[in-house]
């Protein structure tokens, strides 16, 4: 993977579009992913992480061929998710709320034979309140949070993604963990 | 809660998968006579579980084509270069056309210099090549960048590339004599030996 990655990158060193084309391809839904439980919204999301390769693209030669790509690549969504989320005004919980409602594709992701209609729609209103919990967590623990628990990373990478030291991302998971504890108990 | 803040801590380096052997053991001992604690460990494993269990969703069918619409334009001849990567059979063609049309040019550069094909009774004096009289050379004679001058016999052709061909009145040949000394006439000796050469080749088979 990291290989191909790294090919398409001197392509795109050389002027190639189309190999910059591959690269969204392969790491476009965890971009996007990543930007939508940071900002709870599809549209910002897409914007976002559309946002994200463009400026991959612009600064692709000061990208660091001995670094992984997605941990790069992750940085400048994670960041550009921060300052989004920085910028906004206080009505944001509403935002929020009506963004969860709006995910038209939740039913396409439910796998078709997984339950009954009645099912789904309860399954569907879980995920829209753990959405909506995730979205509760400050923006620094939020990031954390997605990035350990639904990217799925490593402390290093996060680290790497984050330019914290360990020792921070893991204090930051920890309050994480205790916030969507309370949060979460309910259920 | 009132218990030890590092049973919490014990928690945590569970979940992180860094806790060491012995507090392991610790935590468990504790977990099994503690409630409070079971519980809240309980709850928050139960939250991480929730945050994983979100579905994984996908970016829109046009992501890709709107990330390229958006980015600058690239340069022009990437798209040649890119052209020529995806009709290999095409780029060999000309490549090979290039290469061929290189050799022949370049040859005919470095044949500046004198030289004459080797036969016997063939004599050299300062870049005038003499048959002498009486002498008979067999085969094909070329010389380049030079003159000859026969007077003996040649049992061939006689080609002369930029230089001139001086017969003595004995002087005999028995094939055609050509005097070559512009760069396309050279040019289309060459390819008629070449065709000459793979005609023979093939009559040889």
């Amino acid at each position: 993977m990291e290989v191909i990655i790294k090919q398409r990158i001197n392509q795109v060193l050389k002027g190639d579009q189309n190999a910059f084309g591959e690269i969204v391809e392969l790491y476009k839904d965890k971009v996007f992913q990543l930007c939508f439980r940071m900002l709870g919204n599809r549209h910002e999301a897409e914007d976002m992480a559309q946002e994200a390769f463009v400026r991959a693209y612009v600064n692709i030669h000061r990208f660091n061929i001995q670094m992984k790509f997605s941990t790069w690549l992750y940085r400048i969504a994670t960041n550009l998710c921060i300052d989004r989320i920085r910028k906004k005004k206080p009505d944001y919980f509403l935002d929020a709320e009506v963004a969860g409602t709006e995910g038209l594709n939740m039913y396409s992701l439910i796998a078709d034979d997984s339950a009954l209609p009645e099912d789904e729609v309860e399954s569907l209103e879980l995920q829209e309140t753990i959405q909506d919990e995730i979205l509760k967590l400050p923006e620094k623990y939020r990031s954390v949070i997605v990035l350990k628990y639904i990217e799925e990373l490593s402390l290093k990478e996060i680290s790497d993604i984050l330019d914290l030291p360990i020792g921070t991302v893991k204090t930051r998971i920890h309050r994480g963990r205790e916030a969507l504890r309370k949060q979460l108990s309910n259920f | 809660m009132s218990c030890h803040e590092d049973i919490v801590d014990y928690m945590h380096d569970y979940l992180d998968e860094s806790i060491t052997e012995e507090n392991k053991e610790r935590l468990r001992e504790h977990l099994h006579s503690c409630a409070e604690c079971r519980s809240y460990f309980h709850d928050m494993k139960k939250a991480i579980a929730l945050v994983q269990s979100t579905a994984r969703i996908k970016a829109p069918d046009d992501f890709t084509a709107r990330v390229m619409a958006s980015i600058p334009k690239e340069k022009k001849n990437i798209g040649m270069k890119r052209y020529l990567r995806n009709h290999p059979l095409l780029t060999a063609a000309s490549l090979f056309i290039v290469l061929m049309g290189g050799s022949i040019f370049s040859t005919w550069g470095e044949e500046q210099n004198f030289a004459v094909s080797k036969q016997e009774n063939i004599v050299v004096e300062n870049e005038m090549v003499i048959i002498p009289a009486g002498k008979v050379v067999k085969g094909d004679v070329v010389v380049k960048n030079g003159d000859i001058r026969i007077e003996g016999e040649v049992n061939g052709d006689v080609t002369v590339i930029n230089g001139e061909q001086y017969m003595a009145y004995a002087g005999k040949v028995t094939g055609q004599i050509v005097v070559i000394d512009e760069m396309f006439e050279w040019l289309w000796f060459k390819v008629k030996s070449t065709g000459k050469a793979l005609f023979k080749g093939d009559e040889n088979e």
